[in-house]
């Protein structure tokens, strides 16, 4: 269990002030200015260090991330934007910190755009998270008035901070669809390559964030990197907001480290599974994107990226979501699959037609009202939605559908048995009968 | 140079290709919807998925990706037959798979990709999808259920055409594409879209249900709608012309077209003059060929030769005006010209250069400064103007403009509406002055709108003025160039269609005409020039093949071939010399307009030497050797621009407008065309808007 001592997130449940007088009781500012005048490199070398990994989902190297940007600015400016577009299904940690603990943000972004020598940070904030946005430009403004951002700060590195407001598409999570979106485009994925850091945000080099992964930073640096990588296992250390949500007796976000046990952390944070552990149907563990888990790997499970990864999952955005036993599983995946079909921007083909054929067949699947060999057809489509798409939203739709086939064909298969018996007689056989009679 | 395997036969490619490219360098076939070489590359179709190697384990989509140095590209391997059987079904699932009822059926590339590369059947149990129909105008004929959602039409009249009237709305799967306020596209080029369309979702609205691809010939031809000479297809079945597409040349015409070069063809079957006319008490009366010579013999008897005289028209090819010039020539006719009244482009004994566009198309995209002067050629040559955009979006060139403000789809320094400017530009003023000074290939475009007015003898002097100041005629380079709107203009000034010695212009045949002094016109399809004259009690002939302006007038009337109907070589404003042959006959009695010369030379007694077009061709090549070199432009050459110089100096306040004022109503054919009718009215209904208009001065 992670000790209070140990944890980034101080004020997660807001249960203090959000401000910047409470935010520095909590710890915030405190020696930025040294970190900075260590120098760019040695930000990017601790980050490196310590092992952080995207807390977006898709969990690469953020200290790798930020070399990848020029080591000097030439003709281009430099940005960092930050994507607050937090949109999975099942996720809610981005948004605690920006409600509760915004200067640990703030901080963070001083501190990852001096790595990445940008003077100008963007906050891509999702368009229902109205809250958050008032909190965020609040907190902003204080900083400014503190001069702890803004040209000529205390810091000595003149940086701006700037909030855009999304629409409230998912696709704007992805991190091009969200830079077309912040320079005012329909929000639709751009081609890779060009990796942003080379041309992103107006063709400038751009590093593209997690909220997370830029709040946890500062502090990062301010207890060492071997502090954050002694939790967790080996490529999977450090702290990690975890978002349990479902069938649990508390829901709750809650920071724990790296590589915990599932059933730890739902035992210990969640009050464990509604009706015991028993009564564990499956586990999505991290974000609707995922392919969920059956409760016999449950019991097992580590939750971090390679973990979940050799049970044919991932730990996403850590988004969990438990459910029991009396959970109609195959309608809960043909709901995913609505909200891809939904969220799909539609610019390429296998996405626009494939999440909406996914769907209608889930649909039936979920009354029985399907052939058996369409479970295979089911499973032949979405491995042909996925990996030939722009972005991984073709993934993400399609890999629930394939963990529910996965792990609970059977009562696919069930079902429609269910159906066909429920029918006396086929209807077509009846009226060959009939004609034989006849 | 770098070397990539293609299912391990190894090509050398340029830096900068794509997998694609390399791929078809190695002789690959790469499926593919939504690529073209002259659009953005959108990567969006999927259907070009190859396996590459160092990369990720997914498919990759060639279009999008660069090439490396010792890249192993696999296109024919199990796993991308499999993506692309993928795709090709998504695609299909909500096609409505009407190709018995489609036009695009039997040249539609989603019906071939699917034979090639699809599935043999459909696993697909749910409805389809309908999409509604979008209203695009009088050309695009929409069936919107058929969309593959490429995106190959918005990011053509985004990027080429410049005016961004179609877009994508709504997401996902209800991602349609659409005029957003269901108003025309107005673009002069619009009719592109048509042929970048891969599937039927966009199809000829004028052509719509008329033939099947394979009923039709098909015929090499030459536009005349423009003097762009651009390269067409011309189908045609039976005794009519279906349709006209572009074909590739790089060039002149790229692959587009205007709207008017596909679409006025409707033209060519209605107002049609299919028999010899006499006017006899004022009437309009249908005779023979040899009645309608005997008028004309009697006319000419005893007829002084410098009472007679002869304006060519727009649309003429050579081998006519050869016959004409020659017949007129023997008769001692003086009089003739082929130019608008007041022009002075292309006098007697002026260089060739002066009056052609002597950078040409593709040589224009390396000037680095253009001043277009009294000309709009988004009317004039829309497809030139879709190169001047692009030489606008690429940066590489600043554009000038002198006279009155307009859309040009790009931005320009506006110099002013009037000839004043030119005198600045003259004197070095203004922040223009500077460019063209700095520039390496300053280039100038003169419509001919600004070289036929009574003042432009003076204009001209101010241009080549300005030519001199700025050395446009330089060592390697020569940005001289005339905008012409005929695409028979530069051929008969090849010819010397321009009056002989002592013979009287335009200008003064049309008001001898008036005074009564010129005793017979012969008007060879020139309906614009006399189409707002007084001709006074002329005996007016006309020589041509619709019932326009012209005919109205004539007292004889000679039914000739369009261009469709008749073998001949039109030269256009670069000094390309190009011919095309003939794809359908003349309509009734009408004849090829050499031989209808040739027949009248004969009744006149001065029998031209000629009995066959090869016969008259190896005498025009033989007289003017320039004519003998087909296909090709010219090098850029200079030439002495003091020899422009006059002493002319007073021009008028009159603002430098283009020479097209109407862009569907350019000529005869288009003038009979019901299309390009609609085209017009919609335009003018349209609220004139400078919305899109990108002045920076």
């Amino acid at each position: 269990m992670l000790a209070d001592k140990d944890r980034i997130f101080l004020n997660l449940y807001g249960r203090q002030d959000w401000g910047l007088e409470g935010a520095r009781k909590r710890g915030a500012y405190v020696n930025v200015k040294d970190m900075l005048d260590l120098g760019h490199e040695w930000v990017i070398d601790q980050i490196k260090a310590s092992g952080l990994r995207g807390r977006g989902g898709a969990g690469f190297s953020t200290g790798l991330k930020w070399s990848f940007m020029p080591k000097e600015v030439k003709d281009r400016p430099h940005y960092l934007v930050v994507n607050a577009d937090e949109s999975e299904p099942g996720t809610c940690k981005d948004r605690e910190i920006m409600r509760h603990d915004p200067h640990l943000l703030i901080e963070g972004c001083l501190v990852a755009s001096f790595a990445m020598k940008a003077h100008a940070c963007y906050i891509y904030i999702r368009g229902e998270y109205v809250y958050e946005r008032e909190i965020l430009e609040s907190a902003i403004k204080e900083a400014y008035d503190a001069k702890l951002i803004g040209k000529n700060n205390v810091h000595g590195w003149d940086f701006d901070l700037y909030v855009h407001h999304g629409g409230g598409a998912y696709i704007c999570g992805e991190e091009t669809a969200l830079l077309e979106s912040l320079e005012g485009k329909k929000g639709q994925p751009r081609l890779k390559p060009p990796f942003p850091a080379g041309a992103g945000l107006y063709g400038c080099p751009t590093t593209v964030n997690n909220v997370e992964s830029i709040a946890v930073v500062p502090t990062i640096l301010r207890r060492g990197a071997d502090w954050f990588a002694g939790f967790g296992r080996e490529n999977n250390t450090g702290t990690k907001l975890y978002c349990l949500s479902g069938h649990i007796n508390t829901p709750c976000n809650v920071e724990e480290a790296m590589s915990i046990s599932m059933k730890d952390l739902l035992e210990h944070h969640g009050g464990g599974v509604r009706g015991g552990w028993g009564n564990l149907k499956a586990v999505i563990p991290g974000g609707s994107s995922v392919p969920l888990i059956p409760a016999e790997q449950c019991e097992d499970a580590i939750m971090d990226f390679d973990g979940l990864r050799d049970l044919r999952s991932g730990l996403g955005t850590a988004g969990v979501i438990v459910m029991d036993q009396s959970t109609d599983v195959v309608a809960a995946i043909a709901r995913l699959s609505y909200f891809y079909k939904h969220e799909s921007c539609g610019q390429c083909t296998p996405c626009r037609e494939g999440t909406g054929w996914m769907w209608r067949v889930l649909e039936r699947m979920v009354e029985g009202k399907a052939e058996m060999s369409e479970i295979d057809l089911l499973l032949d489509v979405a491995g042909q939605v996925e990996g030939h798409t722009i972005c991984a939203l073709g993934d993400a739709a399609a890999w629930p559908v394939q963990g529910l086939i996965r792990h609970f064909r059977h009562e696919i298969e069930e079902r429609i048995t269910k159906y066909r018996s429920g029918k006396a007689v086929h209807a077509v056989g009846a009226s060959k009968t009939s004609v034989e009679v006849a | 140079m770098p070397t990539a395997k293609v299912n391990g036969q190894e090509v050398e490619f340029e830096n900068g290709m794509t997998v694609l490219q390399v791929a078809e360098l190695a002789g690959e076939e790469i499926p593919r919807f939504c690529y073209h070489e002259r659009l953005s590359i959108a990567g969006n179709c999927r259907m070009c998925l190859v396996e590459v190697k160092p990369g990720p384990p997914k498919p990759q989509a060639s279009c999008a990706l660069p090439a490396m140095d010792g890249q192993e590209i696999t296109t024919n391997s199990p796993k991308v037959k499999k993506a692309r059987e993928g795709v090709m079904e998504f695609l299909l699932i909500n096609h409505p798979l009407d190709c018995p009822i489609c036009d695009q059926g039997g040249e539609c590339d989603l019906q071939d990709q699917a034979m090639a590369y699809g599935r043999d059947g459909s696993r697909f149990a749910e409805n389809k999808r309908a999409v509604e129909d979008k209203e695009m105008g009088p050309i695009i004929k929409t069936e919107m259920t058929r969309c593959i959602q490429c995106t190959r039409c918005v990011r053509f009249i985004t990027e080429v055409a410049g005016s961004p009237q179609i877009g994508a709305t709504g997401r996902g799967e209800d991602l349609e594409i659409t005029t957003y306020l269901e108003s025309a596209v107005t673009s002069e080029l619009s009719g592109n879209v048509i042929d970048l369309c891969p599937v039927g979702a966009l199809t000829s609205k004028p052509y719509a249900f008329q033939a099947r691809p394979w009923e039709l010939k098909k015929h090499e031809g030459i536009d005349v709608m423009d003097a762009m000479g651009s390269w067409i297809r011309i189908d045609t079945r039976g005794p009519d012309v279906m349709r006209v597409l572009p074909r590739q040349n790089d060039e002149i015409n790229e692959e587009w077209l205007s709207d008017k070069s596909r679409y006025a063809i409707d033209g060519l079957r209605t107002q049609r003059l299919d028999t010899p006319y006499v006017r006899q008490k004022g009437k309009l009366k249908p005779a023979t060929w040899d009645e309608a010579f005997a008028a004309i013999e009697s006319q000419l008897s005893g007829a002084d030769a410098k009472t007679i005289g002869a304006i060519a028209g727009d649309l003429n090819e050579v081998e006519g005006l050869k016959a004409a010039l020659d017949l007129f020539r023997s008769l001692g006719v003086q009089n003739t010209d082929c130019r608008e009244a007041g022009a002075v482009y292309g006098a007697p004994g002026a260089p060739r250069e002066s009056y052609l566009f002597t950078c040409g198309f593709e040589g224009l995209e390396q000037a680095d400064a253009v001043l277009i002067i009294g000309s709009n050629p988004r009317l004039e040559a829309p497809v030139l103007n879709a190169r001047l955009r692009k030489m606008w979006l690429k940066g590489s060139a600043e554009i000038g403009l002198v006279g009155p403000v307009m859309d040009l789809t790009y931005g320009y320094d506006h110099l002013g509406d009037e000839a004043g400017a030119l005198e600045d530009l003259a004197k070095g003023k203004g922040a223009f002055a500077k460019v063209l000074k700095a520039a390496k290939r300053p280039a100038l475009i003169i419509g001919t709108g600004a070289l036929s007015r009574p003042d432009a003898a003076a204009i001209l002097n101010a241009i080549s003025e300005i030519a001199q100041k700025y050395k446009v005629v330089r060592e390697g380079w020569s940005g001289w160039n005339l905008m012409h709107t005929a695409a028979g203009r530069v051929g008969a000034l090849d010819l010397g269609f321009v009056p002989g010695k002592g013979g009287m212009d335009t200008a003064k045949m049309l008001a001898a005409a008036k005074a009564g002094k010129l005793s017979t016109l012969f008007v060879l399809g020139a309906d614009e020039a006399v189409a707002d004259a007084d001709l006074g009690e002329s005996f007016v002939v006309y020589v041509g093949h619709h019932g326009d302006a012209g005919a109205s007038k004539a007292n004889v009337i000679l039914p000739a071939a369009a261009y469709t109907e008749k073998p001949g070589m039109y030269v256009n404003m670069e000094g390309r010399v190009q011919a095309m042959g003939r794809c359908v006959f003349p309509k009734g009695e009408a004849k090829d307009d050499w031989a209808i010369f040739r027949a009248l030379s004969e009744r006149l007694g001065k029998t031209l030497p000629y009995d066959s077009l090869a016969d008259l061709r190896a005498r025009l090549i033989a007289d003017h050797p320039t004519f003998g070199r087909l296909g090709y432009a010219p090098e850029p050459q200079g030439f002495d621009l003091t020899a422009l110089a006059s002493k002319a100096s007073k021009i008028s306040t009159k603002p430098l407008t283009g020479a097209v004022d109407n862009f569907y109503f350019t000529n005869a054919i288009a003038r009979a065309s019901q299309t390009m009718a609609t085209c017009a009215k919609l335009q003018s209904e349209a609220q004139p808007t400078n919305a899109n208009a990108k002045v920076t001065a």
